[in-house]
């Protein structure tokens, strides 16, 4: 039953031209778009909650567009509309990279205002009556404890980013995943290429859900 | 840029204009392709949808069961499992390696491995919420069913499961949301669903933006469509006197 599978075949020295190059793109690729959509998403968080409704709207229904619409179709939409945009073509990896942050923005916006609107509305008050400005009182008051609360959903939303990046499949960018496959091809051993992906990006993941009950556990004591 | 929506009345093979936009005698257009293609995307979610949900709620369950730490554990490998896998890899999974480990699959249409892929990939989701569900339940209540002499499995069935099931409704709607758009990802193994149509027609029309569009907007309906089903859902079984998920006002 199993005889067919031949792991053997693959080495670490066959395996790293193909696969090294999608690696750092997938890993460079999420920690980009999660810092790129932590940045993007609090301005929109902080849009939607200023109580102007010229701000407001735009942010809502940008949170609801790209919410509503699957990655992959995001993902075709911008390398389709960013060369029309900027007037020349960008290649399918960076357009990934601003499609991501574009689409993780609208994710990590949504975060960002329930963390925002969880820290009680009278610290809020003490900052104005300490004679705090609307700005001030954000950033020493309200977001760096809405952050702190904020912190392992942050590390939950990265980690399902991270699994997104396979979906970069949709347009052609050379990832992870493209290279496990790539190598695959080119061996004759696609389906143990295939299983050797799907067995890496689970430890990777694992790894990182543990590091986030971690941190989980560390917020809770520190409240 | 000008809208050219008269692409969807064109033959895919000839590339001609069809009067009545919708091709006859066994020629197509890409309006009825469309329409064939929203029918794959909303058939693969609804099923993958029940593939979720049963093993999800089974799973979920057996999570919360006390005594039976083996089948715990077993739970939560499961949950481990299928959410640490990137959905695209899992379809690759099923599509390439399980037919490759095991000879008796290759006979198997590939949208049921893809169901069976995107069912299992959420019902690691489903069951989290499940058991979430099942453990924010005041301890009372299975105090309660356990005093009144009822065997675990008749807490879980009379007291327990009723109770979280409508809790975990909200939750679930959004899974439920998130499986039409997570559909999409079946175009890499050429079910022909609304992404793949997208791509495809796209490319063959050079009218791209029209038939993103067009994609775009079914899959916004057909959220927007489970969103509203579930609603209904949500107002028919709910508790009296239990306010709303999370408002845990049960005394």
């Amino acid at each position: 039953m199993l005889g067919s599978l031949d792991l053997s075949f693959f080495s670490w020295d066959l395996l790293a031209p193909f696969v090294i190059k999608g690696f750092i793109f997938s890993i460079w690729l999420t920690v980009v778009a999660t810092v790129g959509g932590i940045v993007f998403g609090t301005i929109l968080a902080l849009m939607r909650l200023s109580g102007v409704k010229l701000l407001e709207i735009p942010s809502a229904a940008y949170v609801n567009t790209m919410r509503s619409i699957p990655l992959v179709m995001v993902l075709l939409w911008f390398f389709l509309l960013i060369p029309f945009a900027i007037g020349r073509p960008i290649g399918a990896e960076m357009s990934a990279v601003i499609t991501f942050i574009a689409f993780e923005a609208a994710y990590f916006s949504e975060i960002v205002r329930a963390g925002i609107q969880s820290i009680p509305r009278g610290q809020v008050n003490a900052g104005y009556a300490l004679g705090m400005t609307y700005g001030q009182n954000m950033k020493l008051i309200i977001l760096p404890q809405a952050f702190r609360n904020m912190l392992p959903v942050f590390l939950t939303q990265t980690i399902i980013l991270f699994q997104d990046t396979s979906l970069v499949y949709a347009i052609g960018a050379y990832d992870m995943l493209k290279g496990f496959e790539t190598a695959g091809k080119n061996l004759g051993r696609p389906i143990e290429a295939y299983l050797l992906a799907a067995v890496l990006y689970f430890f990777m993941c694992l790894a990182l859900s543990k590091v986030v009950r971690a941190v989980q556990n560390r917020v809770q004591i520190i409240r | 840029m000008a809208w050219n929506w008269q692409v969807f009345c064109r033959e895919t093979t000839s590339g001609e204009t069809v009067v009545g936009c919708f091709g006859r005698g066994g020629d197509e257009t890409y309006l009825n392709w469309i329409v064939t293609a929203w029918g794959w995307t909303l058939f693969v979610a609804l099923c993958a949808l029940v593939v979720a949900l049963v093993s999800g709620l089974i799973i979920g369950t057996i999570r919360t069961l006390p005594n039976s730490p083996w089948l715990v554990r077993l739970g939560n490998a499961w949950v481990e499992l299928f959410r640490n896998i990137p959905l695209l890899v899992q379809i690759f999974l099923w599509y390439f390696v399980i037919p490759g480990i095991f000879p008796a699959m290759k006979g198997v249409p590939s949208v049921v491995l893809v169901i069976m892929a995107l069912g299992l990939f959420t019902s690691a989701r489903v069951a989290e919420q499940v058991r979430a569900g099942i453990q924010s339940l005041p301890r009372g209540q299975r105090y309660a069913g356990m005093a009144l002499g009822l065997t675990t499995g008749q807490t879980y069935r009379f007291v327990l499961l009723p109770m979280a099931l409508r809790i975990v409704i909200p939750p679930l709607t959004s899974e439920s949301m998130n499986i039409v758009k997570n559909s999409s990802v079946a175009f890499a193994v050429s079910i022909a669903e609304l992404t793949f149509f997208a791509r495809q027609s796209g490319e063959e029309t050079s009218a791209p933006v029209e038939m993103y569009l067009a994609a775009t907007v079914l899959y916004a309906i057909s959220a927007f469509a489970i969103n509203r089903v579930m609603g209904v859902i949500e107002k028919r079984t709910r508790v009296p006197g239990f306010v709303a998920a999370g408002g845990m006002g049960g005394h």
